[in-house]
């Protein structure tokens, strides 16, 4: 994109950009919006993960598109199709490879793009739409990452949408008109595979645009937190510069170039080298094509979903019922929505809050990748009450979050921000 | 500075850790089968394993989603030496390589023998390699065999004679061409594959490089 001269009243340029300016706000977007959108000049490795998540979901669409030319969305002929694109169509392998390694990139950064948000309590006031928007960006790539996971039609697609789909039906009274009404059919079917590649291609991508859009407006109206929590847009020198924060280009742009260099090297390593990571970002079980008559002998989500799985697994069924875990697996996603009111602590960085919310913080990182693994497991051995205590360890996170943040000590604020990489 | 090091150090410490994760993931699905040393950058191999495919599986395992062509050209396979030797189901090197079994097989071993295109992919070339030295007499099974790993097989032993004829050294070898062609035949690709991901790699070194050395120029005046 042209970059604007620096004095530029969009009624003052000339040329096509004149012509344009006339008629669009494109000099003022680029300027209110990107270089002269000011950001805190202490974002430290923390802070990529943003950049890089729009990195990613440009991945997914471009790469989508393409599949989207080759694939066929029946059941009778989409396994055969993602061969035919792995196989016959001209570099199809790889855009196969960067869309499956992508799925799994996307969840990696936004894992810890939320994670940062914890940190640095990103949520609170008066971020708490802009994390609003970021959670329901959260529950719609999870809807999305997994109609997209059945469209291959292996029989991991076909018995893992078995499974999740079926968990509505344990909603009491609606539950077995509402299975029916997702599937289409009395079993996971055509009809099914044709709904969930409308949804995947179309609605939901367009809802997430639209989010994710949303998200960066919400952002850019209240300005971005930063390490250590606090106004970087408090001080100004004589000239009326600020003292703490930088226009976003051309200061982030080139720093989050060097973000997506790192991330490209990883990302390629896996896509050239390693695209199915050892079986957890495309399962064995899903080369073989979907068979209603053979179930998988170990039925395990792919990698992303498996927190959540964990805790659905350890909630016993009660009142003969198992509905109790699907409200639980709900829960665990519904409370994040709830964080910014959940936290009670005077300052927002981890780096001048007290020991216990260090603690709590690190037990919950380690509570959330035990579950992890958990999910992955077959539930026997250790692998059930290792998921109870580690479900508990999520849950009393958000829930005691209320009491312990407000009786954590805290170390004083600094004015300005500190130091900056 | 430091702790972007120390975080640096540490993210790395979480890639090598999830991918030994990922890796005794895939072992654990593979259970302990001995390691397969197929090479899958060893054409001479693949040609050998092409050509035992051919002569004794072919006739009742299709690999309907590799082309006769498409396999000629990755193996360096010459048209002639393929229509003369490897093409037993089709005249139309653009065909599929499809099996001679009819569609009644089901009735004479309890199941239609399943399409091998993605066996690897599925299974692992361990997999295959343990499976087809896994073969010992047993009376009780319709063919008098059953398998290490996988019992109860509906397959019978056509590599007995083979076996028998060939020292342990050659037998092996003999398996494991067919199994490393088993992995081209999962994904043809594969080879180019590793060998472009070396070029990536070292562009996007030369390209982080450069990036780096932007920032750093843009950024001199952050105080």
């Amino acid at each position: 994109m042209a970059r604007a001269p620096e004095s530029a009243d969009p009624s003052n340029s000339v040329g096509l950009l004149g012509w344009i300016d006339q008629r669009f706000p494109l000099t003022k977007l680029w300027k209110s919006q990107v270089s002269e959108y000011y950001a805190p000049k202490n974002f430290n490795f923390w802070y990529y993960f943003g950049s890089l998540a729009l990195f990613v979901l440009v991945n997914q669409l471009i790469t989508g598109i393409f599949l989207t030319m080759s694939y066929k969305p029946s059941s009778a002929e989409a396994f055969s199709s993602v061969e035919y694109i792995m196989r016959d169509v001209d570099w199809g392998w790889l855009i196969r490879y960067m869309h499956s390694t992508g799925a799994s990139a996307f969840f990696i950064v936004v894992y810890l793009h939320m994670f940062r948000a914890l940190l640095y309590g990103s949520h609170r006031k008066p971020r708490e739409l802009l994390w609003i928007f970021g959670c329901l960006i959260f529950v719609l790539l999870m809807a999305e990452a997994f109609m997209g996971y059945v469209l291959p039609w292996g029989n991991m697609s076909f018995w893992g949408a078995q499974v999740i789909v079926s968990l509505f039906g344990s909603l009491p009274v609606i539950g077995g008109g509402l299975v029916e009404w997702i599937r289409g059919d009395y079993v996971i079917a055509d009809a099914t595979l044709n709904r969930f590649f409308a949804l995947h291609v179309a609605a939901l991508p367009l809802a997430l645009v639209f989010l994710v859009i949303a998200h960066l407006m919400a952002l850019h109206e209240v300005g971005s937190n930063n390490p250590d929590g606090i106004d970087a847009k408090k001080y100004k020198d004589a000239a009326g510069k600020y003292l703490d924060a930088i226009p976003f280009h051309p200061y982030y742009t080139v720093k989050d170039l060097v973000g997506v260099a790192v991330f490209l090297l990883i990302f390629c390593g896996v896509i050239f080298f390693a695209p199915t990571f050892g079986g957890l970002f495309l399962e064995a079980p899903n080369f073989e094509p979907a068979n209603p008559l053979q179930t998988p002998t170990h039925i395990a989500p792919v990698w992303y979903f498996t927190p959540f799985y964990a805790m659905l697994r350890a909630v016993p069924s009660f009142a003969g019922t198992q509905v109790w875990g699907v409200l639980v697996m709900g829960a665990a996603i519904v409370v994040l929505f709830f964080v910014p009111w959940l936290d009670r602590s005077p300052v927002l960085s981890i780096r001048y809050r007290g020991p216990i919310y260090k603690f709590a913080l690190g037990v919950f990182s380690v509570a959330f990748i035990v579950l992890g693994i958990c999910g992955l497991k077959p539930p026997a051995g250790i692998y059930p009450q290792l998921a109870k205590i580690c479900t508990a360890l999520y849950f009393a996170f958000f829930l005691l979050m209320p009491w312990y943040t407000k009786f954590d000590s805290v170390k004083p604020v600094p004015e300005r921000v500190t130091g900056h990489a | 500075m430091h702790k972007q090091w120390i975080l640096m150090a540490l993210l790395g410490t979480g890639i090598g850790a999830s991918s030994m994760a990922g890796s005794a993931w895939a072992q654990e699905g593979e259970g302990t089968l001995p390691r397969s040393r197929a090479d899958i950058d060893d054409i001479q191999s693949l040609q050998r394993g092409a050509r035992n495919f051919m002569n004794y599986c072919s006739g009742c395992h299709s690999l309907k989603y590799l082309r006769y062509n498409r396999m000629a050209k990755d193996l360096e396979i010459t048209p002639s030496e393929l229509e003369a030797n490897l093409m037993f189901t089709s005249n139309m090197p653009f065909d599929t390589i499809n099996s001679s079994m009819p569609a009644d097989a089901e009735g004479w071993f309890g199941k239609q023998p399943p399409d091998l295109s993605l066996i690897a992919r599925a299974r692992s070339v361990d997999y295959i390699e343990a499976y087809l030295k896994g073969f010992y007499v047993d009376k009780t099974r319709p063919w008098g065999v059953n398998n290490k790993v996988l019992p109860g097989t509906s397959m019978p032993f056509v590599l007995a004679d083979l076996q028998g004829r060939l020292t342990p050294e050659e037998y092996d070898r003999f398996v494991r061409d067919t199994a490393n062609f088993l992995d081209y035949a999962g994904e043809p690709v594969k080879a180019k594959r590793q060998s472009l991901g070396i070029f990536v790699t070292l562009f996007l070194l030369v390209f982080f490089g450069f990036a780096y050395m932007l920032k750093k120029e843009y950024w001199k005046d952050v105080h």
